[in-house]
Order: C-alpha cells, then sequence, then structure tokens
C-alpha cells in the first residue's frame, strides 16, 4: 500500500505535494550501480540518460501540455549542432556549450511555438513536421557549418570543467550526462510541481475552462513549450558531447516518432515513466535489433498498438493498476 | 527557348505527381473529415497497392490493369477489416491515441514490406504499350506519365459526380457537414465510415501503385512520404475534395519547380510555404473553421 502510494505520488496531475519520496532515489541508486558494476555498458549507459532527459522534455509538453508534437527531434538535433558547431569555432569547454545549446534550441522553441500553437489538431501536427523537416533542409544543404550529410566528426571537447577528461570507455561521459540529468529532472519536477505546471495541465484537461476563469492559455503552453524546447537541446549538446559527431539522424522523423514511444511506453504524464521507457526501450533494442531489425521494427509497431488497445498508462500504468490490485486485496 | 523547355517538362512533370498526389490524399481528406480521425498510416496503404500490383505483374504475370483493380480491390478490403477490428474501437480516443496507433501500424507494415521485398527501391516496368514517348503538340512525352495523368483525370471526374450525384455522396456529405444530424435522420454513419475509409483507402492504393513509377517503393515509403499526404490535406482543407486537388497540384508542381531550379535548396520552399499558408488559415483553402 504505501509503495502504491509511492509510486502514485510519482504521476503528478495537480497539487501532488513536492516532497521527495524514498522511492524517487531509487533511479540515481541504479544509474550508480551501473556504473560500478557494469563498465563495459557505459556507451550505452549515456545514450540512455540522455534519452531520458530528452524522454522528460516531451513529457513537458506531450504530457503535461497535451501538445501532441511529432517534432520534437528538431529541438534535439539543433541543440546537438549548435553544440557542435559552437565547439568546433569558439571553445570545445563542455559547459558553456550546454548553456548555447539550450539557449539556441530554447529560442528556436520560442520563435516556432509562437507560430504553431495559434494552430491545433492536424494542421498543428503538421507544422510540427514541417519544422523539422525544414531544419533537416538547412542541416543537410548548408555544408560548410555543418558538414552536409557526413556531419561534424571528431568535434573537439576539452575536459569538463577542465578537470576531467572524455575517456575511451565513457566513465566521465556517463557521469557528465547523469548530473546534467539530475539537473534537468529536478528542473522539470519543479515545474510540474509549481502552479504554472498545473496551469498548464489545467490548458490540457479544458482548454475553454481555463480560458473562462482568464488564465493566460497560450503564454502558458508557449512558456512550457520553450522550456521543453531547451531541454531537448541540451540533451542534444550531450550527445554531441559524449560522442564528438553530429549527424543528420538527430533531426530526424523516425527519432521523433521514437522519443514518443519511449515515454509513451514508459507511461505518459508521469516523470518517471520518461526513465522507464527509455531505459526498457533502448536496452531491449541492443539486444533484439542487432540479431533482426525487421522484427525488432515489427515488434515497435505492435507494442505502439497494444498500448494504445489495451496499457494507456504504459509500464507504470500497469505496475500501478498492479499494485493497487494487490493493496486492495489485501485491505 | 530552353526556359520554355524546363518549363513544359516542369509543368508536365509536377501535373503526373500532383495527380498521384490527389489520387493516394483524398481519401484521406474524406476520412478525416468524416470521422476526425487523425489517420498516419493511410501511406500504408498506397505502399502495398504499389508492392501487390508489381508483384502481380512481375510474379503472376498479370496485364498491367487487371494487377492495377485487383490490388485496388485487396487493399480496400483489407483496409475495411482493419477499420472494424481496430480503427472504430478509437473513434472517440483523443488525438494522442489516434497518433500512436497509426504510427504502430506503419511500424509494422514498414517490418512487413521489409521482410517480403527488402530494403532495395522497386520501381514499376511499365506495360509494353506504354513505354517509350508520345508526341503532342510538337513535343514528346513519356506515355506512361500521360496515362497517368489520363487515368487520375477519369478517377477524379468519377469521383466527384459519385459524390455530387449519388445517394452515398449525399450521405457522406451529410455527415461532413454534421455527424450527429445525419445520425438522427437515420444515416447508418458506422457503415458509412466503413465504406468510404475502404474507398479511400483502395484510392490510395491505386495512387501509389500508379505513382510507383515517380515515387519508388521502398520499404520505409509511409514515413517518407507521410509529410507530402499530409501537407496535401492540411492545406487544401479536411472533408472537401477540391480542397485536396488545390493542394496537390501546388504540391507536385512546385515541389518538382524547386528540384529541377533550386536543387541545392531541396524542399526547402514547399515546407516554408505550406507554413505560411498554413498561418494564413489553418483550416486549409477550403476548409471550414471550427
Amino acid at each position: 500500500m504505501d509503495f502504491a502510494r509511492h509510486l502514485g505520488a510519482a504521476e503528478v496531475g495537480y497539487g501532488g505535494s513536492a516532497r521527495l519520496r524514498p522511492l524517487e532515489f531509487l533511479p540515481w541508486i541504479l544509474a550508480l550501480a551501473v556504473y560500478f558494476l557494469a563498465p563495459s555498458y557505459l556507451a550505452l549507459g549515456s545514450y540512455v540518460l540522455i534519452m531520458i532527459l530528452f524522454a522528460l522534455s516531451l513529457d513537458l509538453v506531450l504530457g503535461y501540455g497535451g501538445i501532441v508534437t511529432l517534432g520534437h527531434a528538431a529541438y534535439f538535433g539543433f541543440g546537438a549542432y549548435a553544440a557542435g558547431v559552437f565547439a568546433t569555432n569558439a571553445t570545445g569547454d563542455p559547459l558553456p556549450g550546454l548553456v548555447v545549446a539550450g539557449v539556441a534550441a530554447g529560442l528556436l522553441g520560442l520563435a516556432t511555438g509562437a507560430v504553431i500553437l495559434r494552430t491545433h489538431g492536424l494542421a498543428l501536427l503538421m507544422l510540427t513536421l514541417a519544422i523539422t523537416s525544414i531544419v533537416f533542409e538547412v542541416a543537410s544543404q548548408w555544408s560548410s557549418v555543418t558538414g552536409g550529410s557526413d556531419g561534424m566528426h571528431s568535434v573537439p571537447i576539452t575536459p569538463v570543467l577542465g578537470l576531467f577528461k572524455f575517456d575511451l570507455f565513457g566513465k566521465t561521459a556517463y557521469l557528465y550526462c547523469l548530473a546534467v540529468l539530475l539537473a534537468g529532472w529536478w528542473l522539470v519536477r519543479s515545474v510540474v510541481h509549481s502552479p504554472f505546471g498545473m496551469a498548464l495541465s489545467g490548458t490540457r484537461e479544458n482548454d475553454a475552462r481555463m480560458h473562462a476563469i482568464g488564465a493566460p492559455v497560450y503564454q502558458r503552453r508557449l512558456i512550457a513549450y520553450t522550456l521543453s524546447a531547451a531541454l531537448a537541446g541540451v540533451a542534444g549538446a550531450l550527445l554531441t558531447h559524449t560522442t564528438q559527431f553530429v549527424g543528420l539522424s538527430v533531426l530526424t522523423f523516425e527519432l521523433s516518432g521514437e522519443i514518443v514511444v519511449m515515454l509513451v511506453l514508459g507511461g505518459i504524464r508521469r516523470i518517471y515513466g520518461a526513465f522507464v521507457g527509455p531505459i526498457v526501450f533502448l536496452v531491449a533494442r541492443d539486444y533484439l535489433a542487432k540479431q533482426s531489425p525487421e522484427y525488432w521494427t515489427l515488434g515497435v509497431g505492435l507494442l505502439l498498438v497494444i498500448i494504445v488497445m489495451f496499457a494507456r498508462g504504459g509500464i507504470l500504468g500497469l505496475v500501478d493498476a498492479l499494485v493497487g490490485r494487490a493493496a486492495g486485496r489485501k485491505d | 527557348m530552353e526556359f520554355l523547355s524546363g518549363l513544359v517538362s516542369t509543368l508536365f512533370l509536377g501535373l503526373a505527381y500532383g495527380a498521384v498526389l490527389y489520387v493516394i490524399s483524398v481519401g484521406l481528406s474524406v476520412t478525416m473529415g468524416l470521422m476526425g480521425f487523425v489517420n498516419l498510416a493511410h501511406g500504408v496503404f498506397a505502399m502495398a497497392g504499389g508492392y501487390l500490383v508489381i508483384t502481380g505483374m512481375q510474379k503472376l504475370g498479370l496485364p498491367w490493369l487487371a494487377a492495377l483493380l485487383l490490388s485496388c480491390a485487396a487493399v480496400a478490403l483489407a483496409s475495411m477489416l482493419l477499420e472494424r477490428l481496430l480503427y472504430s474501437r478509437l473513434y472517440g480516443a483523443g488525438e494522442l491515441e489516434q497518433v500512436l496507433f497509426t504510427i504502430g501500424l506503419i511500424f509494422v507494415a514498414v517490418a512487413v514490406a521489409r521482410l517480403a521485398y527488402g530494403t532495395n527501391p522497386v520501381f514499376i516496368k511499365p506495360p509494353e504499350f506504354l513505354e517509350g514517348q508520345t508526341r503532342l503538340f510538337g513535343r514528346s512525352f513519356p506515355s506512361y506519365r500521360l496515362a497517368v495523368i489520363v487515368f487520375s483525370a477519369v478517377l477524379i471526374a468519377a469521383l466527384w459526380i459519385g459524390l455530387e450525384r449519388t445517394r452515398w455522396g449525399a450521405m457522406v456529405r451529410a455527415a461532413v457537414d454534421n455527424r450527429a444530424m445525419a445520425q438522427s435522420i437515420g444515416i447508418d454513419t458506422g457503415r458509412l465510415f466503413t465504406l468510404t475509409f475502404a474507398l479511400g483507402s483502395g484510392l490510395a492504393a491505386l495512387g501509389g501503385a500508379l505513382g510507383a513509377d515517380l515515387i519508388a517503393m521502398t520499404p520505409t515509403y509511409p514515413f517518407e512520404q507521410l509529410v507530402y499526404f499530409l501537407i496535401v490535406v492540411s492545406i487544401g482543407g479536411l472533408g472537401t475534395l477540391r480542397g485536396p486537388f488545390i493542394g496537390a497540384l501546388l504540391i507536385g508542381i512546385g515541389d518538382t519547380a524547386c528540384k529541377y531550379w533550386v536543387p541545392q535548396f531541396g524542399a526547402f520552399f514547399v515546407y516554408a510555404a505550406t507554413m505560411a499558408l498554413l498561418l494564413w488559415r489553418p483550416q486549409g483553402l477550403l476548409g471550414r473553421a471550427h
């Protein structure tokens, strides 16, 4: 019962207590355990951490804001390219790089959000796709800056804080991603629990009523969209910093789709869904996709259909239901 | 003179491309207008049509027209089953659920196509009587593409007459206008949806098969072409026949012209123009604001 309540609190609708619960330390303990116990998986681990941050940013708009987007890779990719261009032309210091990428992606989010949030439904969906395609076209054609279809190789990245050099085993990379994720998680968690977060949930649940009580709906959604874009940009910059490479794949529709799948798999509209989804998805892909990419794609498709038909809360939704049922029987 | 020649071939190719885009997308516009269902998997039916025609001609040795009609019927039937079994459960669901479900369908279709046909692009081999060039107004045009334009024009005319003149067409128009009212005067909208869905998917299959010479069949076709179908439908306006027609011609000719004159910009202008247009009229050119 205790367990159910802890987990239930993670799915914040509105007014959930912002106090940290013991169970919320679990992801971080697990992450550190992976660092010490599975050193050969650190490269995959860093990628998972980056995708968790990306999924968190998406949860803010898709889950809490209810803005159905298929173009979030635009901001992730923009941040990744901004970090690459900044490192090549200004300094390879990663921390200023993170800030630059976050601000750049945030500004793109503000400019595009101001436009697309005026529409809804199909037009909005269409615009998110069109924006990603435009950013993709620019990155692919402006080869003097972005390297075109070859991407940017061996981006020069200096040690973090001038102290921690990125090593071959990915130890620094893993801890660097973990630290940034911790900050991003704290930010999203605070936003979701804040009055602003509640207003955002309100715009999703009942747009008309929010207008009626005089809440600035458009402005709330735009702020959330900008924040989310900035976070996605930071996640993209992490990818550039840890792999020292940026390619066009960070701007594809496939990535936009995959991140939605990961979030929904874990459980949308709950912070830890953004943790569970990428872990399960990427670890499963690491095992299965190498063996038979066709059956992997088939599996992902069937999984999506099944989630929509039978398990809209994703994995955490199922856990909640099971725990709730077990607790109910005990009482 | 060279400019003029470029202009004529751009217009011709753009017209063929636009016609194909329209035949594929019109069903999407009508079903979205009817059911308000965001069906991103529409391209799957076009891909199925293309692959089936190629299989029918190469493996079974069917003549072109027979393969075309058979694959159209097969896809329409399969889509009817899908609609009854799966789509219909999600009519009342949120936009996100519909988007996720249809993306799931695309993934499944991509995997099946890859298993069946491999990853290399497959082109259609035109039937013998449509090989080579036809001379028209003192210029020569590829016969197959000329046939695509003519065939599409006939289809479009039949569709427009059907929707304006038949009882089914009147019912569809009534349900698009006001579904609750249509239901309350005794129109079986469930059956109407199923039939319209099957018709739209069958048309998509025809379009995919006709256009298999312009847009190569690859397993990722439903993902790659999705943006184009959605652009056509959203700039045209949902639930109309004429809207996507204008949209398809604009995109077909515009995209071809951009690729001919400013290839270094890729599809940049098409997307930029789409954005500008949707900002000016979010409901599309001929759509009505809700």
